[in-house]
């Protein structure tokens, strides 16, 4: 069958430790790769705030997967995020040739988004997150 | 009709607006993207509503994808559904 690009962004809880995040995710590349899917790239944004509390959290880890697969592979894929208690979010896209080329002239730079523009000045504020989550474990 | 009103409607604008174009069809942008929060804060007011066409010059082809846009940012939590004071 033929295969299609996708681009997941899950949301894993800021409960979990860094390194049971990174398991989470190891988890996770590893099952698109079983499926005979491929990775082209990921992103890790780290623990960011989010706009409005999710599961009573104010922030939460945001990771990015782009992959190909072919499109059975996507109901496993998304089972697995509803039986995981650990992801609180998720958002799977089939990417159009656009978002394709989009996408590779973002990694390669030639697109600056107003977002990364913004979160060079904030590197410094950085400690301020360290604040937040203190505030989450309850 | 009074003289007075006929003067009113007759009269053309002395201060001319400034035409509002489409930013994407101008900067020819074939793909908006729903991470880039910053970018879609214009696209929305302070309560995090989206803005109509007629205030921003956005084509109809770009205003259904900055919805969506906005949509998905605001599921995966970059965007409020609602808010106060967000600019």
């Amino acid at each position: 069958m033929n295969k299609k690009q996708y681009e997941t962004v899950i949301i894993l809880t800021p409960v979990l430790s860094e390194q049971q995040m990174k398991d989470a995710v190891a988890g996770y590349r590893g099952l698109i790769t079983e499926n005979g899917g491929e990775i082209i790239h990921e992103e890790n944004w780290g623990l960011t705030k989010l706009a409005y509390p999710i599961d009573k959290k104010g922030t939460g880890f945001y990771h990015l997967f782009e992959f190909t697969a072919g499109p059975d592979f996507i109901k496993t894929w998304e089972l697995a995020f509803r039986r995981d208690e650990r992801i609180m979010r998720y958002l799977t896209l089939s990417l159009d040739k656009w978002a394709i080329e989009f996408n590779l002239r973002k990694r390669s730079g030639e697109i600056k988004t107003s977002t990364t523009a913004k979160e060079k000045k904030a590197v410094f504020n950085a400690s301020k997150l360290d604040l937040l989550i203190d505030e989450d474990d309850d | 009709m009074s003289k007075e009103t006929n003067f009113i409607f007759n009269q053309t604008p002395q201060v001319l607006q400034k035409k509002k174009y489409c930013r994407f069809k101008k900067h020819g942008i074939k793909h908006i993207d729903y991470k880039d929060k910053d970018f879609l804060l214009k696209f929305i007011n302070e309560q995090g509503k989206i803005l109509p066409r007629r205030i921003t010059g956005t084509s109809l082809k770009f205003q259904r994808k900055i919805s969506v846009a906005v949509k998905r940012a605001r599921h995966l939590a970059l965007l409020p559904f609602v808010a106060d004071g967000l600019k």
